[in-house]
């Protein structure tokens, strides 16, 4: 069960509104990137994001280049999970990989500020400042194994390799 | 039922029935990362305990981003990645040998190949009918230790295309267009597949163009048949020998169908902050511009420094516009030196950057200032992308981008050709 504060964005937050390339140099140093997270959507992100914070967003969140870090640095930042109508692929694919759970749902429902509370294993995302309940799209099996194992390296090291079922 | 072009080359490389939904694990023909994806890559290699790459000399690390290096930190992580190169057996592909998805067009691609590449223009090598996709650096760290990866296999949306491009229209015209009508997520999880008789003359430039931009509508991968094209590709890169048919079957079953007449397209832009923000080239008409950029991977190869040659020759920039030259590739710029198009672009003013992916991402080479409004050939223009989040970018064909560095305004290029 995760609980915490819904912060809201828009549709089409690109990896270049996450963490631009201007700061490609910083990319070797987590703590520091970590510290631009989201600024070009919204620099006051990472001054007000508190651990267990879910990022909610529109549509196509995480669209444009796959660097990984746009998805580290939302973990790093103490996210706990995105919540978006739709997700770009690649981002998808590197926060599943980074251990940080992606939920497909309609966040038109939730506010900016709401009370979330999500229960992973049912499927369940609870509104609690406005009462509603809302359901979130199946995460595929192999992605649901490599989550549950903390991301991707820790999944290949307890299983050496991909297993299907 | 018949298979399209994603379920054929998925279900060859995972020895399965590889149908559209289903999760296939598929063999890695070849898997790359650049300069700015890779240090994390070597790290997650490392961490994952592999000591030896699956297919070493199948295995690219490309220095094109920051190539050379601006500053200390870049410098860094390309030492890391030569070092990381020479203890494993990876290609490094040096600075100054240009963009990754040109060197795999050039180079390394074939038919039937399954590509994974930590950069999401990856899709680029689907021109050459390679099942080429983007993942991120820890994907590709598993993929060179495994020699394999899982991947969804792709629904497909069909692009059917008919007719052939008017004057001072181009490949660029058509995927821009195309984005435009679809939107940024219209093919997200999927695969294009381009067919239609408009593909059948259609240049491995202006093929490579389309692929490159599919990811800017989300798709998965972007896939061209294999052909007398290809073939003829294949032969000019000496490569004859790596050359295979592949298509889709005629009962293969689609998503969606979307029927272009590429004589019906006119000259496109896309407008600040997002590719699917289209129009054609007349709305934004007379549009001041600071800087012009030519080049990158979506448009930095010989024919598209022709195309530019050929509307700037004899004449120069306009004295309030910057004029900027990033040729894909060493093959690209010493073909364009042998055709004399670097002098041309050099007497019209431009400044030519060494091969590489030069300012497209704001690194280096180009950065845009706050309020300034660039029109590039390159495949992004987010807020922030090439520098300054208060900063505008258009992009456009390299014919559009010539005209009007020669104007210092957006101009049509069918004005000037
Ligand atoms: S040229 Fe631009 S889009 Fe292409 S690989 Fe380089 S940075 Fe990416």
């Amino acid at each position: 069960m995760l609980k915490g504060r819904a912060l809201k964005f828009g549709d089409s937050i690109s990896t270049d509104h996450i963490i631009p390339g201007r700061y490609a140099h910083l990319r070797s140093n987590p703590s520091e990137l970590a510290k631009h997270v989201l600024e070009d959507a919204d620099p006051t992100f990472a001054a007000k994001v508190k651990p267990g914070d879910f990022v909610v967003a529109g549509n196509n969140f995480g669209l444009g280049s796959s660097r990984e870090h746009a998805a580290l640095v939302i973990k790093m930042a103490g996210v706990s999970a995105v919540l978006a109508k739709s997700v770009a692929r690649i981002f998808f694919r590197n926060a599943i990989n980074s251990g940080l759970p992606i939920l497909i749902c309609d966040t038109a429902k939730i506010n900016d500020g709401d009370e979330l509370e999500i229960d992973l294993t049912a499927g369940t995302v609870r509104d609690i400042t406005n009462g509603k309940e809302l359901e979130f799209n199946k995460i595929p099996a192999v992605m649901l194994a490599i989550l549950n194992c903390g991301g991707l390296i820790p999944y290949i090291k307890k299983y050496g390799s991909f297993k299907l079922e | 039922m018949g298979k399209t072009l994603a379920e054929k080359i998925l279900s060859q490389k995972s020895q399965s029935e590889a149908k559209s939904g289903s999760i296939v694990i598929a063999r890695v023909d070849l898997a790359f990362v650049q300069d700015t994806t890779g240090p994390l890559t070597v790290k997650q290699f490392q961490n994952s305990g592999f000591e030896r790459l699956a297919n070493p000399t199948r295995s690219v690390l490309f220095m094109d981003h920051a190539a050379p290096s601006p500053n200390y930190g870049l410098s860094n992580d390309h030492k890391l990645l030569r070092d990381f190169g020479r203890q494993s057996g990876a290609t490094v592909s040096e600075v100054g040998g240009g963009v990754c998805h040109q060197i795999v067009a050039e180079s390394l691609a074939k038919p039937g190949d399954v590509i994974i590449g930590a950069d999401s223009h990856t899709v680029t090598a689907g021109a050459l009918s390679a099942f080429a996709t983007g993942m991120g650096s820890t994907d590709v760290a598993i993929a060179l230790a495994l020699g394999e990866t899982w991947l969804r296999v792709p629904e497909s949306i069909k692009i059917v295309l008919s007719g052939n491009f008017p004057d001072g229209v181009y490949g660029k015209d058509l995927i821009l267009y195309l984005i435009g009508q679809i939107g940024a997520d219209g093919a997200t999880y999927k695969a294009l597949e381009f067919g239609g008789s408009g593909v059948d003359n259609m240049s491995m430039s202006a093929r490579l163009t389309i692929a490159n931009m599919v990811v800017e509508a989300g798709a998965k991968a972007g896939l061209f048949a294999s052909d007398k094209i290809t073939r003829e590709y294949l032969a000019s890169q000496g490569r004859s020998n790596e050359y295979q048919p592949i298509s889709s079957d005629d009962d293969a079953s689609y998503e969606k169908t979307i029927n272009i007449d590429m004589a019906k397209l006119e000259p496109m832009v896309a407008k600040p902050h997002t590719v699917d923000n289209t129009a054609p080239v007349t709305e934004v008409r007379g549009t001041k511009i600071n800087q012009v950029v030519i080049g990158t991977c979506t448009n930095g190869r010989l024919d598209d420094l022709a195309i530019a040659a050929n509307i700037l020759r004899g004449k120069k920039r306009h004295p309030q516009t910057r004029l900027i030259i990033a040729p894909a590739s060493r093959q690209v710029i010493l073909e364009s030196i042998q055709a004399g198009y670097i002098q041309t672009l050099i007497e019209a003013e431009a400044v030519i950057l060494p091969p590489g992916c030069g300012p497209c991402l704001g690194l280096h080479q180009g950065v845009l200032g706050s309020g300034e409004v660039c029109l590039s050939t390159s495949n992004r223009n987010f807020r922030g992308r090439m520098g300054s989040p208060k900063a505008f970018i258009y992009l456009a064909s390299p014919a559009t981008a010539a005209a009007s560095a020669l104007t210092g305004e957006i101009t049509d290029p069918r004005e000037v050709i």
